[in-house]
C-alpha cells in the first residue's frame, strides 16, 4: 500500500496548518498555498499526514490510499 | 484589405463572414472535406447539405449492428479530437458508451479560446454537418438528449444553430432531440466540467477532477462532450469512410483540420488544411505583412515557436518537437515589427482576468505573473526580476483545479526561450523600440504593469 498526498485547489484557502504539521511533505508558495510533489508519502509520515489532512479547515488536503501501481 | 477577410477572432459583434479556403491540395477529395459545401453552395440550409451530402447514415430501426458498425469506422479512421486534447475520438466513446443510464452528448462550441474561430464558422456555414455528427455520436452512445452550447456572446451563431435544428426537428435526421443552450462567455466556460457544471444549473466553473477516467454527469447520468469539429468529421467518416478521411494527412494524424490563422497577416481567417502540412504552406497563404519571427500555436494557453522551424508539419507530434501544440488549432504570427514579450505580458494579462478565480495559484500567480512580464517588457524590471518570474510559472503550472494556470505557464515559459534575445536586453533594462505598438491580438489595449 503506498499512500499519497493531493491538495484539492478550490477548497483550499491557505490556512497553511499543512505545511507546520508536515514540513517534510508540503511547502508553501510566496503566497501561502501548498506545493506538494504528488510522490508517495513514505511510511513513517503516514501517521503524520493523516494528522494533517484531518487538521485542514478546508478538508482540501486529502491522504489517499492505494493499491501499488 | 480584401472584403471577403473580415473574420477575426474577437469579431463578436459582427456578423461572421469568414474567410474560408479549402486545401486545395491534389488528390484531396473535396466533396468529403468539412467546408466543401460552403465553398461550393455558399448556403447553409438543410436542403443544400443533404443536395451536397446526402443524408448520413443514421442507424435505421432494428438495425443492431450499427453501432457496432459505426464504433469500428470511428476506430479505423483513427480521428482525434480538436478541441485540444487530441484525444482518439473512438477510445472517448467507448469509455461513456459502456456506461449505462441516459446518456448526454454535449457538443462544445463555446469557443472560449479567443484567437479561434472554427466552431463559429462552422456553425455558421454548415450547421447541419456538426449535427449529423452529433446525432451519429448520440446514437453510438446510445445518448437520449444532444445539448449544443454557443457562448451567450455569439448571438448570431445561435440563432443559425436554432434554425438549423428547426429546419431537421420532426425529420427521420433528428433521432435524438437537441437542445441549444447559451453559458455565458469565458475563457474556461468551455473546458469540459465547466460547462456540464453549467447545464447542472452551477456556476459554470471548472471542478477539482482527481480522477479524470470517472465519466462526468448531468442529473446523474453520464454526460460526454465533443467539440464541434470533431463531429463534423465524424459526419464526413460515416459517410465516406475512414479511407476518405485518410486520404488527406498523415498515417500518424490522418484528416484535415481546421487552423484559425491571425496576427499579422493579411487575409486572418479559418482555414482548412491536410494535417501534416508545413506550417509555412499554412501561414503563406495568409499573407504575413512581414518576415514571421514567431508564430502562437494552440491558442493563448499554447506555445510559441521560433520562426525559424517553419518547415514543421502541423500536427500533434512534429509541432510537440518543436516546442508547439496543435491545441485548438490556432496560429498567430507575429513579425520583428512587434515584441514577443511585450504581447506575452498582454496575453498573460488577459489569461489572468479569465481566471474562474476558484484556485489561489491562478488568482494570485497569474496577475503576478502578468506584472513581471509588463515590467519586462518596458524595461523596468528590477534586478532577479527574471529569476523571480520563472519562480512564478513554475508555481502556477499544475496547481489549478484545471488546466488554465498551466497553460498559462506554457505560453509564457515558450516565449522566454523563443524570445531569449528580447527578454536579455528587456532584463538589461533596454525596454523595447515595439513595445506600444498595437498588439497583434485584437482588442488586446496597450501594455501596463497592473497595480504594484
Amino acid at each position: 500500500m503506498t499512500s499519497v498526498i493531493k491538495v484539492d485547489p478550490i477548497a483550499c484557502d491557505a490556512y497553511g496548518y499543512c505545511a507546520e504539521l508536515l514540513p517534510e511533505l508540503v511547502t508553501l508558495d510566496e503566497w501561502g498555498y501548498p506545493v506538494v510533489d504528488g510522490g508517495p508519502v513514505p511510511p513513517h509520515l503516514v501517521e503524520l499526514a493523516r494528522r494533517a489532512a484531518k487538521e485542514c479547515p478546508c478538508r482540501a488536503l486529502l491522504l489517499e490510499r492505494g493499491a501499488d501501481r | 484589405m480584401p472584403p471577403t477577410t473580415t473574420t477575426t477572432a474577437t469579431a463578436a459583434t459582427t456578423p461572421p463572414t469568414p474567410a474560408i479556403e479549402g486545401s486545395q491540395r491534389p488528390g484531396l477529395a473535396e466533396r468529403a472535406t468539412l467546408l466543401g459545401a460552403w465553398r461550393a453552395r455558399r448556403n447553409p440550409d438543410l436542403s443544400s447539405h443533404l443536395a451536397h451530402h446526402g443524408p448520413p447514415p443514421l442507424p435505421r430501426p432494428g438495425e443492431t449492428s450499427w453501432r457496432e458498425r459505426f464504433a469500428a469506422t470511428l476506430e479505423a479512421s483513427g480521428l482525434t479530437g480538436r478541441g485540444g486534447a487530441s484525444f482518439p475520438s473512438s477510445t472517448k466513446l467507448r469509455l461513456v458508451a459502456s456506461g449505462r443510464g441516459s446518456t448526454t452528448l454535449v457538443v462544445n462550441a463555446m469557443e472560449g479560446e479567443p484567437a479561434s474561430a472554427k466552431d463559429k464558422v462552422l456553425l455558421s456555414c454548415v450547421p447541419h454537418l456538426v449535427l449529423d455528427g452529433a446525432e451519429l455520436a448520440a446514437c453510438a452512445l446510445g445518448a437520449t438528449r444532444i445539448v449544443v452550447c454557443v457562448a451567450d456572446d455569439q448571438r448570431d451563431t445561435f440563432d443559425r444553430v436554432v434554425r438549423a435544428v428547426v429546419e431537421r426537428t420532426g425529420t427521420a435526421l433528428t433521432p435524438v432531440p437537441i437542445e441549444v443552450r447559451c453559458p455565458p462567455r469565458r475563457y474556461v466556460a468551455g473546458e469540459e466540467s465547466a460547462l456540464v457544471s453549467w447545464l447542472n444549473g452551477g456556476p459554470g466553473a471548472p471542478g477539482w477532477r482527481p480522477d479524470k477516467s470517472r465519466p462526468l454527469t448531468i442529473r446523474r447520468s453520464a454526460a460526454l462532450v465533443h467539440n464541434t469539429e470533431t463531429l463534423a468529421h465524424m459526419a464526413l467518416i460515416a459517410r465516406y469512410g475512414p479511407t476518405s478521411f485518410r486520404s488527406a494527412g498523415g498515417a500518424d494524424a490522418p484528416g484535415t483540420a481546421l487552423v484559425t490563422v491571425s496576427g499579422a497577416v493579411e487575409h486572418p481567417g479559418v482555414y482548412e488544411i491536410a494535417m501534416g502540412t508545413a506550417l509555412r504552406a499554412v501561414i503563406e497563404r495568409t499573407r504575413p505583412i512581414d518576415e514571421v519571427a514567431a508564430v502562437l500555436t494552440g491558442g493563448f494557453g499554447g506555445s510559441w515557436v521560433s520562426g525559424a522551424v517553419l518547415a514543421t508539419p502541423y500536427a500533434p507530434r512534429p509541432l510537440a518537437a518543436v516546442g508547439g501544440v496543435v491545441g485548438p488549432g490556432v496560429l498567430v504570427v507575429l513579425t520583428r515589427r512587434s515584441c514577443g514579450v511585450a504581447e506575452t505580458a498582454r496575453l498573460a494579462r488577459y489569461m489572468a482576468g479569465e481566471s474562474a478565480g476558484q484556485c489561489g495559484p491562478c488568482v494570485f500567480g497569474l496577475p503576478a505573473l502578468a506584472d513581471d512580464l509588463g515590467r519586462l517588457a518596458l524595461g523596468s524590471a528590477g534586478p532577479g526580476a527574471l529569476e523571480r518570474l520563472e519562480m512564478r510559472v513554475a508555481a502556477a503550472d499544475g496547481r489549478g483545479a484545471c488546466r488554465h494556470p498551466d497553460g498559462v505557464a506554457r505560453m509564457v515559459r515558450s516565449a522566454l526561450s523563443v524570445f531569449s534575445v528580447d527578454v536579455a536586453a528587456h532584463s538589461a533594462r533596454r525596454p523595447c523600440p515595439f513595445g506600444n505598438e498595437p498588439s497583434v491580438f485584437p482588442a488586446m489595449g496597450v501594455l501596463r504593469t497592473g497595480t504594484p
